[in-house]
């Protein structure tokens, strides 16, 4: 009932003009953003979260959310016509996408790709709607020995997931910390790691680590990739991108599949809708009665990863608003979003910020249809923006990341680390490194640190408070397990080949 | 070869992280580690120090241990075109305290069109002028967003 009521008066946010304008901008521009090789939904929602500080709470979500799930369903139009994932999650879509499309039924891979998206997006929503309350009525239990093991779980399964080096991962996660703690100490006004510049004292903005890491790392990473592919043509008419009977039979169960997939694998902080799409493939390959036509153009092996791919984002944002803890990277930057609006993300987010936290879920319905209308009969519209040349884009960006960087604070010293956290990214790709693990570091890290300070402090500094706690002593040997997991040989292979697969 | 590179690169990366974490621990000790109120500010960057140090150490020793599978050779030149832009990318952040955002990012556009992606001069011409215009034009002037300006208000 509570649900219910939640969700109506979801509705009645979401549908005010402002919010419905805001939902179709972020997907508009997600589904742009997803066609672009080389420019991430991170990024991107990096690049324009400061033209949101002056937007209402409500409307800024909505619209940083729709480029989030807009850009997995832009991401396939790539991968079907380029063989270029335009996402990372959509890289599993170019297996069969891409092989429908040179047998001529690229509308039809296009199509289904969008009902898949369409129909588990939605189911993941349910799945939110449905899952978050009680979370979050599990969660108002917590106090800081448990907040404390719950980011360790998390950033342990953001690492064991993130990279194929776990170690890498872990180092990548602690450059994260220590970026975070730059500046004054909360607790006792010391400054920290401040090189003598007084501009540290308050930290580092967070927008100068994210747009330096994910925007100027990947077109750095872009330039080195030379020059455009050749793109197959869309057929024109609304009918051509329709499935046939046949197609579609094939991919009932796929549907099915990538939604309960997505939407649980979406749930785990660190799975991200990459795993899930592979996992999803992998499923709907080892059931499938004709696994050998897989990778030659069997259209369920679109459905299931794009389906996969977009139930994700359900869940990946029930740990965001329930618990505070994100999952990856766009979600990290959201959640830096909602605290800068005041907005706290964590159990008691339903209670204080209704309009906000069921806003957000409502306009996902709405966003989901939205997108299903831009990426059906529009599709040709938007493959347009593949022959947007390179060497346009790259200005554009560059010039986006010094608006967003400089915009914030006004100060050239953040456009000086921008350069430096543009090079720190790139180098990272290079030397594999996940940024992943970086970024959940920087944004958790002083919440971490409080809880672990607090924990201590209420058990007057004894360090088995948080071993003597039952669901803090579970989820910390968890955490544990999960980064001690990787010794076994045939785990770790199974982990690595999962994660390279992808990209 | 990509092995041997990334193997290089283990050892020199996790060598910089090592001394990061020496750095971290050195400062994390000149603070309060407990205070009679509970940890200080320098309990917790003295542990994520030290976890830094042991993870780099392990990580130049398993990369020592691995043997090289490398299959396709580091790109150079693509290195160096990557590098390229970064440099032009830093000089013209530099530039802007002396010229402001217009002329600067014209001239950053200018250069990756021109010599980057190596198109004609007009096109690079016309790409640094109408972009950084625009950018002119909607953040100062349409959005109230500042930008770094220069000696001619701009």
């Amino acid at each position: 009932m509570e649900i219910a009521s939640g969700l109506l008066h979801g509705f009645a946010v979401a549908l005010q003009p402002g919010n419905v304008f805001w939902c179709f901008v972020g997907c508009l521009l997600g589904t742009i953003v997803g066609i672009l090789p080389g420019l991430g939904p991170a990024a991107t929602i990096a690049l324009l979260l400061p033209l949101t500080f002056k937007m209402d709470p409500a409307g800024g979500i909505i619209m940083l959310a729709g480029i989030y799930y807009g850009a997995k369903y832009g991401g396939s139009t790539t991968s079907i016509l380029l063989n270029i994932p335009g996402e990372s999650s959509s890289v599993v879509t170019c297996l069969d996408g891409y092989q429908m499309a040179r047998k001529g039924r690229a509308g039809a891979a296009l199509g289904i790709a969008a009902i898949a998206s369409f129909v588990a997006g939605t189911v993941g929503v349910i799945g939110l709607t449905l899952v978050a309350p009680p979370v979050a009525a599990f969660a108002l239990s917590f106090s800081s020995p448990e907040y404390f093991a719950l980011m360790c779980l998390g950033l342990a399964l953001v690492v064991l997931l993130s990279g194929a080096s776990l170690l890498k991962g872990l180092l990548s996660l602690l450059l994260g910390l220590w970026l975070t703690s730059i500046g004054t100490d909360l607790f006792t006004a010391q400054s920290r790691f401040i090189f003598g510049q007084a501009t540290l004292l308050g930290g580092i903005d967070f927008m100068v680590v994210a747009i330096g890491v994910f925007a100027i790392g990947e077109v750095l990473g872009s330039v080195e990739a030379g020059d455009e592919a050749k793109v197959l043509p869309v057929p024109r008419g609304f009918r051509n991108l329709l499935p046939n009977a046949e197609e579609l039979r094939a991919c009932r169960f796929a549907f099915l599949n990538g939604s309960i997939t997505g939407f649980l694998v979406g749930c785990l902080p660190g799975g991200g809708a990459t795993i899930s799409s592979f996992i999803a493939y992998g499923i709907e390959k080892a059931v499938s009665k004709h696994p050998e036509q897989f990778g030659k153009g069997a259209p369920e092996g679109v459905a299931a990863p794009e389906g996969a791919n977009n139930a994700d984002t359900g869940g990946a944002l029930v740990p965001l608003l329930t618990l505070g803890i994100p999952s990856g990277g766009s979600t990290a930057i959201m959640l830096s979003a909602l605290v800068l609006w005041g907005v706290k993300p964590g159990p008691l987010m339903m209670q204080e910020s209704p309009d906000v936290f069921w806003g957000l879920v409502a306009s996902m319905y709405i966003g989901n249809v939205v997108l299903l209308i831009l990426n059906l009969p529009l599709v040709p519209l938007f493959a347009q923006i593949l022959r947007l040349p390179v060497y346009v884009l790259f200005p554009i960006i560059f010039g986006i990341s010094i608006v967003g960087a400089y915009g914030a604070s006004g100060r050239m010293f953040d456009l000086g680390l921008l350069v430096g956290f543009g090079l720190l990214g790139y180098a990272m790709s290079k030397l594999k490194y996940p940024s992943a693990p970086l970024i959940l570091g920087f944004v958790l890290g002083d919440a971490m640190e409080r809880a672990l300070r607090q924990s201590l402090m209420m058990s007057q500094g004894d360090v088995l408070t948080l071993v003597e706690r039952p669901i803090s002593a579970t989820m910390l040997s968890l955490a544990l397990v999960i980064l001690l997991i990787p010794l076994f040989g045939w785990f770790n292979r199974l982990r690595v080949r999962a994660i390279t697969e992808n990209g | 070869m990509l092995g041997a590179f990334l193997k290089k690169g283990d050892v020199i990366s996790g060598a910089v992280l090592a001394a990061l974490g020496v750095y971290i621990i050195t400062q994390a000790r000149t603070w309060d580690y407990y205070t009679l109120d509970g940890p200080g500010p320098g309990f917790f960057p003295f542990w994520y120090g030290v976890a830094m140090v042991v993870l780099s150490l392990l990580l130049i020793v398993s990369s020592a241990r691995t043997s090289e599978d490398g299959e396709s050779k580091l790109d150079w030149p693509a290195t160096g075109r990557a590098m390229t832009v970064w440099l032009a990318f830093a000089l013209s952040v530099a530039l802007m305290n002396f010229l402001g955002f217009l002329i600067s990012f014209a001239l950053l556009a200018f250069f990756l069109v021109a010599v980057v992606f190596r198109r004609p001069f007009t096109t690079a011409a016309v790409v640094a002028v109408a972009s950084a215009l625009a950018f002119h034009l909607i953040f100062p002037v349409a959005l109230s967003v500042s930008l770094p300006t220069g000696p001619f208000g701009f």
